[in-house]
């Protein structure tokens, strides 16, 4: 138990810089995902037939194929297209495209929740569809989105670690090379596990607080009808 | 000489094979309610979505003023911003404030200041007697207080004529009284309201012409007078004797 401890002593710094960029790269993912989901989800819900069907052609492949094929291709088989990325913004595309297909389901299935009716009641007033989708709809929809669509930046957290396999340097890639250095794989991996844990608890705590922060009196009872 | 408001020529509308109404003809004189009364499914909210433009009709003219409104290449914002709508189920914006929703047309699409905005928006409030309720959200409101702030929001906008369709028909009956009091007031002044309801009380009170439509076709339309006492169908005599036998009950209750 002590010498486990100890590794907390022994590889701390390393863990902390590897978790640091496993945050980065949650975030970056999240975000990437976020505005694409955001525009995909908008395209199958209010674009034309064209658009639509190029929308959900997207999240069909991007969820029909595993992230770590994305993210080979995008790193090892673009460059032979000439285009070459570095593997942090490799990881950083791969993981926001993938997770722009899952943010993209969340957010239409919401946007289809608010319905029609507050579309109309918007246009009724003289708003144009935009401005209805913008006032209107998406402040309904993102807040109906925000309890299942937590589920997303979890576990695209987790999903993060599979990018130690194109050398980023992240918990994984920390923990691999704590691995080799001492070989005790067992608690070397459990220790990385548990700052995995430690960051998901706290980023558990963030969505809550923001549920909490951005709830409407009496809202859900609305939209539950 | 009456000033019309709301002209509607050879009005048709269909869904597919469905005829929802054919070339129907109605005038809203400014100043006037004018309330149709009706079987469901007839086609009233449906007119009242063509004349706001929220459906198009297949075919025949609808003028705002002297402005033909069904013509291509009408601004359609622009006409909706002059026809205020009330709505069978409210269709406030939940997650805004009554005040929020009263003032969010006069900011975005009136472009008004923060400030006049809101001074605008309270003064509409208080006209449906709800400027204490300013800073509450629709799901914190009873249906009578949201059905209220629907007109408020519809009123900020000085629209040139007001559609309600059914606009307490998904009110509980101690609810109804309050959203017709506000009713009967705007119509005492002046404002020009198209109103489709089964509340016979009103109609009878209220209405300076009352339209009976039936399976797409005006049947009738008269004075409250002429259609309660000497209609000229029996249709309409049949039609006007069993709502008010059903909702007149309702309405004393009501009271």
């Amino acid at each position: 138990m002590l010498t486990w401890l100890g590794y907390f002593k022994r590889f701390g710094m390393n863990f902390l810089r590897g978790a640091g960029v496993t945050l980065e790269l949650t975030a970056m993912g999240l975000a990437i995902g976020f505005v694409l989901g955001l525009l995909l989800a908008l395209a199958r819900c209010y674009g034309p037939k064209w658009l639509r069907a190029t929308a959900a052609a997207y999240i069909a492949v991007f969820r029909g194929t595993p992230l770590l094929v994305q993210l080979f291709i995008i790193y090892y088989g673009l460059p032979e297209l000439g285009i070459a990325f570095s593997q942090t913004t490799a990881a950083y595309l791969a993981l926001g495209l993938n997770s722009a297909a899952y943010q993209a389901e969340y957010l239409r299935g919401s946007i289809n929740a608010i319905g029609d009716a507050q579309m109309q009641a918007g246009r009724s007033i003289g708003l144009s569809k935009w401005q209805t989708i913008c006032h209107i709809i998406l402040p309904q929809a993102l807040r109906l989105a925000l309890p299942s669509w937590s589920n997303e930046p979890i576990s695209l957290l987790k999903t993060t670690a599979i990018v130690f396999l194109i050398a980023v340097q992240d918990l994984m890639a920390e923990g691999k090379r704590a691995a080799t250095a001492t070989f005790d794989f067992v608690g070397i991996y459990l220790a990385v596990a548990v700052v995995y844990l430690v960051m998901v608890f706290l980023l558990d705590a963030l969505l809550k607080f923001l549920e909490r922060k951005t709830k409407i009196p009496g809202m859900e009872l609305e939209t539950r009808r | 000489m009456p000033k019309p408001i709301l002209t509607i020529k050879n009005l048709t509308k269909t869904y597919g094979k469905n005829v929802i109404f054919q070339n129907l003809d109605l005038t809203v004189n400014e100043g006037n309610t004018i309330v149709i009364i009706g079987p469901s499914g007839t086609g009233k909210s449906t007119l009242l979505r063509c004349i706001n433009l929220l459906t198009r009709p297949n075919s025949g003219q609808i003028w705002l003023d002297d402005l033909e409104i069904t013509a291509k290449g009408t601004d359609e914002d622009q006409v909706r911003q002059h026809i205020g709508m009330v709505f069978q189920n409210f269709l406030l914006f939940n997650h805004l404030t009554a005040l929020g929703n009263v003032k969010l047309g006069l900011t975005k699409v009136k472009h008004m200041s923060e400030e006049a905005a809101t001074q605008k928006a309270m003064h509409e409030l208080s006209r449906v007697g709800l400027a204490d309720r300013a800073n509450h959200y629709p799901g914190q409101l009873s249906g009578g207080q949201q059905q209220r702030v629907g007109i408020a929001r519809a009123l900020a906008m000085d629209p040139r004529v007001m559609l309600f369709d059914e606009p307490t028909s998904a009110l509980d009956p101690e609810l109804i009284g309050e959203v017709l009091e506000v009713m009967r007031q705007l119509a005492l002044e002046g404002m020009t309201m198209l109103v489709v309801t089964h509340e016979m009380g009103f109609a009878r009170e209220v209405a300076d012409r009352i339209v009976f439509m039936e399976k797409g076709y005006i049947v009738e339309e008269g004075s409250p007078d002429e259609m309660f006492n000497h209609p000229k169908f029996d249709r309409t005599r049949e039609f006007l004797w069993k709502i008010t036998e059903l909702y007149g009950k309702k309405e004393k209750e009501a009271k």
